[in-house]
This record gives structure tokens, C-alpha cells and sequence, in this order.
């Protein structure tokens, strides 16, 4: 099996050799921070494609087909397209703080995405409190919303971000509440030790029934914390324009939109790497042959293959189904899904003594 | 009918005119008030459904028209008119208290011929701007632009919620003017742009968090003078008018007025073109209602519904892209038949379709319908009873799906109707739900009807002979037609000449509107939209 | 060197009936020259305009009917990639002016335009939005948007079939390639927006008329 270990160690070895510590250190901070945006934007662009695709697929579309081939470069043209466009300066906002929103936005969705294991090595940051960071760094991303419903001196934002903080506080503590059944499975919060750990069999598997339960709420909630559909609340369409971010323009807005979809892989990836192994090839105990053959397929391509399945799955739910009401949506996680958490992490505690 | 001679003889002030089925009874102003509330407030044949009220300028008077029904006799139809010399400053009883439809019916005639209604609750103009000068459906209007030109600044708020009142206390006229909503209310703009209020309508809505206080609807972005154009139009010449207002169910409202004018001349319609007109009528029906189901389902955030019915939507457009020429305007029927006979490939298609569409119907429920999400928002959001739906006179699907029976189609049979058997959807729940799931019945049933005709189709022409230059005889004429949204009435008021003197389209979506104000409060924005969607309004059929 | 061709990828110059206006437009780019690093960035640029227009939601009446049929599954304009319809006009690029526009309505038009962000147009759909249509003779019809708002391409037709809207769409993609993105007039301060909106209906000579049923 391949790892980028090999590589990043080869790299970290060969600037130890020549610069001082610090110097290397430095120039390792400013490598992976590019590398990061890069593949940050790569990715924000492909899943924009994606979307629209996919969306396209299930309402017996075409979809984007004209630029480039099958029209994979349409999301290339929308970003020079947004990144031109003006930005413009509305009376009457806080401004200090109107710009600040969407970069807090999108600094707590790079943040999170730093602490993703691509691959054995392929990680920015790799704590001891891995889960506990994503959790903390993700909800940052609901201050930024907060903000930019307030600053922007609008009806539809106010109650767009009302609606928000509502929701994502909520969905927090049952997204907090499922990883932890893993946390408690495991013995670690470090997310390369949980992904390890899965090399016989994926927590899913190895977790029994307590796991299965967390994985499904962990979708649920997790799907709610992208704000997309049917818990798209906060910039529900047909109700609030384009709720928080409805006085943004040009690149401001194309942060929100860019964050948004990159939640959307967030979540999936860690649904992936808790869940579903990370990194780790399927591997059934017994089947040497078998789990041979699955060694050959690189582990990053295990781990974008399960990402973009359970992507798959969210766009799905999005384009099916209509949205929920906001008490409808409280109370679905209030009264439903924070209790079947709190069991199931007993459950869980029980399996695991 | 004898119970409406008695009450009649209960007036002996007023004027009495019978023709078949059509009661025409006109009061001096000063006992229209007592007159109405003896009509609405009887036991024998009380007249519950108010259908429209038309303004009319007879010249040197004006004068109100209230065109009244029965929903326990409801082929029978009450004009009770009334008229005022005075031109200044025209005064006369509201009766927004008798029936809840009345207010926004004498809005609009305060707002065309400057008459205004004593003790009404909101005197304020409902289509033109409050600055607006002058009454433009007055036969003395100046049209002149320079008098109103473009405006190019937004409408003054404290103009929009300043609400005149008018009094008369023992002859003396008091007036007074308050305030719409309170300084410290959270009143939120939806509307005229906004995507889910099915064209340029615009509700102030009063918000406490998500719940709904008050709902202020404001009309007129889409407000063209459809009728004043008509009166300056040759019969002929008007016909593409109606297409143009409710223009998802346009070929039945063209219907309507050619069977109005029809009527007039007293021309014999072949029945090949009769049975045509049915089909068409019941395939715009199909088209509207599947729009109307997406529309629902989007403004509850499921836009793959809406695609869907779209999608079949387009194979109803193809059929009469191939014979009326037109996609969504079909401008097919005329005086007297049809603009052109059926394209060869008309039957067939058709008899494609309707397999296609009840395969679809299926999928439509399995996608929408079953779905817990759906379900859950629609159950036990939006009652309407049978009652207030009357007295709001919201008919058509939203008045059947709380059990009030009002489909023309059984009540005035027209066209090919009387040769075929469907049944009238009724529903008894009154819920958003009820309303939502009428819709898809219904298609069903317009199915059921066109299978019926396609194969019998008449031999024989497909439009009847007219005159060049078409005058209708003196007199009133009424036709009223089932568009998809409910009640759409013609009247058409002649003076022998080759023009009109006065017609006056009644739209269905008008009443809806006000329907939302009475459902929507105390429920959430989400449900605002929703309702919205389920009452399925179109609202240049109420700017017209 | 050489000023860029009116072409696009998705549809033949030739298949085009109304080439004049471009044309002319070409000519006069032509004769000023242009720097050669501006106008390979200018052809970036105007790729990504060109191909990434997100319209705005708008419509007052039947127009916007074919509007959504547009954007449904028959006739997907998310081929073009258009079909990212924003709610918001200041994250629109184009305002399709779907149906009549009244006098009541004005107003809140041009307030819809200006809230959107540079670059932006106008597209006038069907014959209402064009000249008033069949309501010319209302006292309540503004007869024509461009008496409120700069057009940039007119689509006719009552309502202009789907097909027609795809040729309008092209049409003005063709525009926009062919602008020069550094020299586009840019939006002046509101107070001179009067001014502003009677000289830019005076350079609307190089506005092209597309769609022909």
C-alpha cells in the first residue's frame, strides 16, 4: 500500500537537512497552508459541478454541458465570473463587522478541513483532541452567519440568521452526542488513531447496532449543519430570498457559497473517516485473497470514494425532499434525535464494557 | 322561483326584472344596506355567495351592481343594483359585513370610479397608486400621460398603511384616517418581487418571531386596464384580452367570454366546435392544476417536483402548439367555434397522453404525496370551512376541498359538458392537505372527461358564421365558466354598438387572496408560503 | 492586432439572423486597438462572464410561465450554465424582464436594477416588456422597459417561445464576449443615476435585437 507519508517525511526530511528548524518549520506552515486553499478550492468547484449534475440527473435534466467537456469547466467560469463581479457597499450596514462574516465563515470551514485525514500522513493537524477540535472549529462558522444576518440591516437576514443559530446550535449537540458513541467505541479522539483503528473492520461494522444508530443521526444532524435541504431554513428560497446572505454580492457572497459546499464535504469526510474506516480499504476478516485486491486501490481513493458517497446521499435527500418547518425542525431534534443519542451512547458504553 | 318572488315582494320600493333564472332588483341607495341584509339574512334563500360587484358609469350616474348567488340554489342569480347622481363626491353603504369577499370588491370600485363606501374599514385604493389621479374606468376620464406619467420613485409608505375611513353620523360626513400597523410591529415585505408569490403580489406582513400578526395584501403591480381596453375594442378584437389574465388556464377564460358574447348574438355554435372547446378546456386544466402542484411543492422546497410537473406539463403545450398555434397563449376559441379545426395528430396525441399522464399521477403521489415531510406540513395548517369559504366566495378547488359544492361544470353545464359524466371532486377537510390533493383528483377526472370526448367528436364545422362587424344587441350579459382556480364570470354590459359599454372580467385568484389573509394568521412564514401555494393564485387575473 | 471574433461555442455566427450591430461593434473595436496582454486577459474574463450568467428570478406575468418551462426539463438552460436563478439581485448578473411592466411596478424595477452588482443586464422578454405588447393602448402600461432601464437584448414574442429565450441567451453572450471588461461604463454615484440612465439609452444604438419568431 502507498502512503503520502512517504512523501510529506521525504519532504519534512529534506528541508531538516538543509535549513535550520525553524526555517523548515516555516516553510512546511506556508507549503501546507497553499496546499490547503488549493485543494480547498479544487474541491469547492468539483462539488459545484457535482450538484449540478446530480440535480440535474434526478429531474430528468441535462445539466451544465456546454463548457468544456460534459461541462466540467462551468464551475471554473462561474468562479472568474464571481470574482469580478462588483462588491457593493450598502448604506446603513455595519460594515466592519459585514465584512467580517464571510471570512469567519469561511476560515472555520478551512480549519475544519485542515484536520481531515486524507490519508495515512495526509493530514494538516493531527491533535489528540481531533473530534473535539472539529467540533469547536466547525461552530465557529455559526458566528459568521449570526453576523451576516445582523450587519446587514435586513428582514429576511435578521430572521434567516435567527433561524440559523436555532438550527445549527441544536444539530450541534447531536452531531457532539453521535461521534462520541465512536470516541467511547474507540478509546481516542485523535482522528488518524480512530482511523487505525479500523483496519480490521469499519466502526460501522465493528460497533454493531449503537454505531449504526450514531451513523444515521450523525447524517441527519450533520446534514442539517450544512443548511441544505430540507433544513435549508436559513436561506430558505421561497420564503426568505436568499435569507442571510441576501445583501452580499461578488466574492463575499461566493465565500458563503464556496463554504457551503465545502461543509457539505466536511461532514461527509468525517462521516467517512469515523464511520466508514477513513482511509482503510474494506477489509472482511477471513478473506486474505480479497482483502489483498482491495490493498491495490490507493487509500485516498478509499477515502474520496466514501466521501463522495455520502455526498451522494446528501444531494439525494436535498433534491427530494421539501423543507421542514422551523418547529417541525426543533422538534425533531429535541425530542427525537437528542434522546436516541443519549441512549445510544449508553448502549454503547454497555457494549464496549 | 317562488321563494325569491316572496322575498322580493318584501321590497316595494325596489324595481323587479326576471329573465329564466336571472333576478335583476334595483334599490334607491338609501335602502340598499336594508336590502341586502334581508337577501343575506333570510332562512327561505338566503344569498350567501357574493359573485362580484361591478362599478358601472351609466353616463350621468354611477352605480354599483352586486351580483349575488345561493349556495343552497346556486343556478339562480341576484343582480341587486343601486345608483348615485352624485359624480363630486359619490357616496354609498358599504356591505363588507354582509359578505367578507365585499371588502376588496368595493375597494376596487372606489379605486375605478372614485365611489366611496360609507363605514367601510379601508378606504384606500387597491390597484392604482394612492397618488394616482383621476378614475380611470369613468367614462369622462383623461388618459393623458402627461397627467400621470411613469412615476419614478417607490410609493410612500405612510401613503400605503394611512387607511380613510368615511362616516355618516345623522347626515353629517365624518372622515378620519389610521394607521395600519403599529410603529414598533416587525412588518416584513413580501413581494412585488419575491419568489413565491406567484407573480408581483405584495404582502406587508406584520411578524411576532415567525408567527403571523396581520397580513396586508397590496394589488395593482400587474394592474394593465384590461377592462377600460376592452371598452374601446370591437368584440372580436377583445378576445385575446382574457388569455392574458389567468394565462395558466387561458383557454378556458377566452371560452367564457366567447360563450358571453355568444350569447348575446343568440348564435348557434356547432357542436363539433362545442366538443373541442371541452377538450381543450379540460387539457389547460391539466396544465394549470400540474403548475399549480409544482408550485406547491416548491414553495415548500421541493424543486424536483416542480420539474416534474413541468415536465408533463410540456406534453399538454406540444398538443396545442400542433393545433391552436400557440404554446401557453393558445388564442384558439372565437366567436362563434374555433379558430381552426383540429390538427390531425390531435387525437391520437391525446389518446397518448392520457395513459402517459395517469402513469405520471402515480408517480406524482409516490414523489409528494406519501411523503412524511409533506404531510407533516401540510396536516392541520390552514382550515377553511364551508362557511367562511362561502362567504369569502373562494371557489373553485380551494372551495371544493372544504365541501362547498360550486363547479360550474354541474351547476350551468356548458359546452360539451352536459354530454358527459364526471363527478364534482369534493372534499370535506378544508385543510392545506385537502386542498393540495383536490388538485391531483382532479386531474384524474379531467382525464376521465377528455377520454369520454375524444373519440365522439362531431363531424360537421368547427366555427359557426358571424357577421364582419359584430354588434350586441342592447342589454346585460353573464356567462359563467370553471377555470382551474374557480369562478370566472363575464358580464358584459352593451348598448346595441360595436363596442362594449362596459365588461367586467370576475377572477377567481381576487377572493383567493383574501382567503390567505383570513388562514394565514397566527401561523409561520413557512406556512404563509405554503398556504400561498396551496390556494394557487394568479395574480395578474386579479390586477387584470 | 486583431480583434476577437463574435463567435461562441454554442452556436454558428451564421445560424444567427442578426449579426449587424455586432458587427459594427467589431469594426469600431477594430479601429481603436487594443493591447495585446488586456485582450488575453479580456478573452479570460469574458469566457467566465459569458458562460457563468446567473439570472435573476423576476416575473410579472405570463412571460415567466415560459420562463420555468425554460428552466425545466425540456429546454434546461443549465446547459449554458444559466441556471443558477438567484432570488437576490445583488448576486444576479442578468434581470430577465419577464412580462408587463405598469406604472405601479416601474419603481420597484429600477430599484431592482440598481441593487444588482456590475456587470449587469437587461433582457426584455416578450412584447409587452418590448413596447407595451397588446396593452398599448392601457393607461396603466409603461410602454417598454427601456424607458426605465437600458436593454440589452429584446426577445419578441407573446409569449417568446423557449426556443426564442435560448437564441436571446446566445445573443448576449456574444455581447458580453465581445465587451472589454476594463472599459465596461461603470454604475455613478445615485445622485447622477438620472443623467446615467438617459445616456445610456442613448448608447444603445449597439444593442442588438435578438430573437425572431
Amino acid at each position: 500500500m502507498f502512503h503520502f507519508e512517504v512523501v510529506t517525511n521525504w519532504i519534512d526530511a529534506l528541508l531538516r537537512e538543509h535549513l535550520s528548524e525553524g526555517w523548515t518549520l516555516l516553510i512546511e506552515f506556508i507549503l501546507i497552508g497553499v496546499v490547503i486553499l488549493t485543494v480547498y478550492s479544487v474541491l469547492a468547484l468539483i462539488l459545484i459541478y457535482l450538484e449540478r449534475k446530480v440535480c440535474a440527473f434526478f429531474q430528468c435534466r441535462i445539466g451544465p454541458n456546454r463548457v468544456g467537456p460534459f461541462g466540467v469547466l462551468q464551475s471554473v467560469a462561474d468562479m472568474v465570473k464571481i470574482l469580478l463581479k462588483e462588491i457593493i457597499k450598502i448604506n446603513k450596514v455595519d460594515p466592519f463587522l459585514f465584512r467580517l462574516a464571510c471570512y469567519l465563515v469561511i476560515i472555520a470551514s478551512i480549519c475544519t478541513f485542515g484536520a481531515i485525514p486524507f490519508d495515512k500522513g495526509l493530514q494538516a493537524v493531527d491533535f489528540n483532541i481531533g473530534v473535539f477540535y472539529l467540533l469547536a472549529v466547525s461552530s465557529i462558522g455559526v458566528v459568521g452567519i449570526l453576523i451576516a444576518g445582523w450587519s446587514s440591516n435586513n428582514k429576511y437576514t435578521l430572521i434567516g440568521a435567527m433561524r440559523s443559530g436555532a438550527q445549527l446550535i441544536s444539530y450541534e449537540l447531536s452531531c457532539g452526542l453521535s461521534l462520541l458513541a465512536i470516541v467511547v467505541l474507540s478509546g481516542t479522539m485523535q482522528l488518524s488513531q480512530i482511523v487505525e483503528q479500523q483496519a480490521d473492520a469499519w466502526f460501522i461494522f465493528k460497533g454493531h447496532i449503537p454505531a449504526l444508530i450514531a451513523f444515521i443521526i450523525y447524517l441527519i444532524a450533520g446534514h442539517a449543519e450544512t443548511n441544505r435541504g430540507p433544513f435549508d431554513l436559513p436561506e430558505a428560497e421561497s420564503e426568505l430570498t436568499a435569507g442571510y446572505h441576501t445583501e452580499y454580492s461578488g466574492i463575499q457572497f461566493g465565500f458563503f457559497y464556496l463554504a457551503e459546499y465545502l461543509n457539505m464535504f466536511i461532514i461527509a469526510a468525517i462521516a467517512a473517516t469515523v464511520f466508514l474506516g477513513g482511509w482503510m480499504p474494506l477489509h472482511i476478516p477471513g478473506w486474505e485473497s480479497f482483502n489483498g485486491i482491495m490493498d491495490y486501490i490507493p487509500p485516498v481513493l478509499w477515502f474520496l470514494g466514501k466521501t463522495f458517497f455520502c455526498i451522494f446521499l446528501a444531494l439525494w435527500v436535498r433534491w427530494s425532499f421539501p423543507r421542514l418547518r422551523i418547529d417541525q425542525l426543533l422538534s425533531l431534534e429535541w425530542k427525537i434525535l437528542m434522546p436516541i443519542s443519549l441512549i445510544n451512547i449508553l448502549l454503547m458504553t454497555l457494549l464496549v464494557l | 322561483m317562488k321563494a325569491i318572488d316572496d322575498l322580493l315582494l318584501q321590497f316595494p320600493y325596489a324595481t323587479v326584472e326576471q329573465k329564466d333564472k336571472f333576478y335583476s332588483v334595483s334599490v334607491p341607495k338609501e335602502n340598499i344596506h336594508e336590502t341586502a341584509s334581508a337577501l343575506r339574512n333570510n332562512d327561505t334563500v338566503p344569498f350567501d355567495f357574493l359573485i362580484d360587484i361591478v362599478g358601472m358609469d351609466y353616463g350621468d350616474t354611477l352605480g354599483v351592481i352586486y351580483i349575488l348567488s345561493s349556495s343552497l340554489y346556486p343556478t339562480y342569480i341576484l343582480r341587486l343594483k343601486t345608483e348615485t347622481p352624485e359624480r363630486e363626491d359619490p357616496l354609498l353603504d358599504s356591505l363588507h359585513e354582509l359578505w367578507d369577499s365585499a371588502g376588496l370588491y368595493e375597494r376596487e370600485v372606489h379605486d375605478f370610479f372614485g365611489i366611496r363606501f360609507i363605514n367601510h374599514p379601508d378606504m384606500r385604493r387597491l390597484f392604482l397608486r394612492q397618488d394616482w389621479k383621476g378614475y380611470p374606468l369613468r367614462k369622462d376620464y383623461d388618459a393623458d400621460p402627461a397627467i400621470n406619467p411613469i412615476p419614478m420613485d417607490n410609493e410612500d409608505l405612510d401613503d400605503m398603511e394611512n387607511i380613510p375611513v368615511i362616516e355618516v353620523n345623522h347626515g353629517q360626513k365624518f372622515e378620519h384616517q389610521h394607521k395600519l400597523f403599529e410603529a414598533d410591529e416587525y412588518v416584513v415585505n413580501f413581494g412585488p418581487q419575491h419568489p413565491a408569490t406567484h407573480g408581483v403580489l405584495h404582502l406587508r406582513v406584520s411578524l411576532d418571531g415567525e408567527i403571523i400578526k396581520k397580513i396586508d395584501p397590496i394589488f395593482g403591480y400587474i394592474h394593465r386596464g384590461i377592462e377600460k381596453m376592452c371598452e374601446t375594442y370591437a368584440y372580436p378584437q377583445m378576445l385575446h384580452l382574457p388569455d392574458r389574465m389567468d394565462y395558466v388556464s387561458g383557454p378556458i377564460n377566452r371560452h367564457g367570454l366567447c360563450l358571453a358574447i355568444e350569447k348575446g348574438l343568440e348564435l348557434e355554435v356547432p357542436e363539433r366546435a362545442h366538443y373541442i372547446r371541452t377538450i381543450i378546456d379540460e387539457l389547460g386544466r391539466i396544465a394549470s392544476h400540474l403548475l399549480g402542484w409544482g408550485c406547491i411543492a416548491m414553495d415548500m422546497g421541493a424543486i424536483t417536483a416542480f420539474v416534474y410537473g413541468m415536465r408533463d406539463r410540456e406534453k399538454i403545450m406540444d398538443i396545442f402548439e400542433e393545433t391552436c398555434g400557440g404554446r401557453l397563449m393558445a388564442n384558439y376559441s372565437v366567436i362563434g367555434g374555433v379558430m381552426a379545426d383540429i390538427h390531425p395528430n390531435f387525437q391520437r396525441k391525446v389518446k397518448e397522453f392520457i395513459p402517459y399522464m395517469r402513469k405520471m399521477l402515480k408517480e406524482h403521489h409516490l414523489l409528494f404525496t406519501g411523503n412524511p415531510i409533506a404531510r407533516d406540513r401540510m396536516d392541520g395548517v390552514g382550515y377553511l370551512s364551508k362557511e367562511k369559504a362561502i362567504a369569502l366566495g373562494a371557489t373553485g378547488p380551494t372551495g371544493r376541498a372544504s365541501g362547498w359544492s360550486n363547479d360550474i361544470r354541474k351547476i350551468e353545464p356548458y359546452a360539451a359538458y352536459p354530454h358527459v359524466d364526471f363527478k364534482e371532486m369534493l372534499r370535506t377537510d378544508g385543510m392545506t392537505f385537502d386542498r393540495y390533493v383536490i388538485r391531483l383528483d382532479e386531474i384524474a377526472e379531467s382525464l376521465h372527461i377528455i377520454e369520454q370526448l375524444i373519440d365522439n367528436i362531431p363531424e360537421g364545422d368547427y366555427a359557426a358564421k358571424t357577421k364582419a362587424v359584430i354588434r350586441l344587441p342592447e342589454g346585460e350579459y353573464f356567462q359563467r365558466v370553471e377555470n382551474a382556480r374557480g369562478e370566472f364570470d363575464v358580464y358584459i354590459n352593451s348598448r346595441g354598438d360595436k363596442y362594449p359599454y362596459r365588461v367586467k372580467f370576475r377572477s377567481p385568484s381576487m377572493t383567493l387572496v383574501n382567503t390567505l389573509k383570513a388562514i394565514a394568521v397566527e401561523t409561520k412564514v413557512a406556512d404563509l408560503i405554503m398556504l400561498g401555494g396551496s390556494l394557487d393564485y394568479v395574480v395578474p387575473c386579479i390586477d387584470r | 492586432m486583431d480583434v476577437k471574433d463574435i463567435r461562441i461555442k454554442n452556436m454558428k455566427t451564421e445560424d444567427f439572423k442578426e449579426n449587424e450591430y455586432l458587427e459594427e461593434y467589431v469594426r469600431e473595436l477594430r479601429a481603436n486597438g487594443v493591447n495585446v496582454v488586456v485582450s488575453k486577459l479580456d478573452d479570460l474574463i469574458n469566457w467566465g462572464r459569458s458562460n457563468s450568467v446567473w439570472p435573476l428570478t423576476f416575473a410579472t406575468s405570463c412571460c415567466g410561465i415560459e420562463f420555468m418551462c425554460l428552466g425545466a426539463a425540456r429546454y434546461d438552460f443549465a446547459r449554458f450554465g444559466w441556471e443558477v436563478t438567484r432570488n437576490s439581485p445583488r448576486q444576479a448578473d442578468v434581470v430577465f424582464c419577464c412580462g408587463t411592466i405598469v406604472h405601479k411596478m416601474a419603481p420597484v424595477l429600477k430599484r431592482l436594477y440598481e441593487q444588482m452588482a456590475e456587470p449587469k443586464y437587461v433582457m426584455a422578454f416578450g412584447s409587452c416588456a418590448i413596447s407595451g405588447g397588446p396593452f398599448k393602448k392601457s393607461y396603466h402600461t409603461v410602454m417598454g422597459v427601456d424607458q426605465i432601464i437600458p436593454v440589452d437584448v429584446y426577445i419578441p414574442g407573446c409569449p417568446p417561445r423557449p426556443d426564442a429565450m435560448i437564441y436571446g441567451m446566445m445573443q448576449l453572450a456574444r455581447k458580453i464576449k465581445l465587451q472589454e471588461f476594463f472599459r465596461l461604463p461603470k454604475q455613478p454615484h445615485p445622485e447622477n443615476q438620472k443623467e446615467f440612465t438617459a445616456a445610456f439609452n442613448d448608447t444603445n444604438e449597439n444593442v442588438e435585437k435578438g430573437g425572431n419568431q
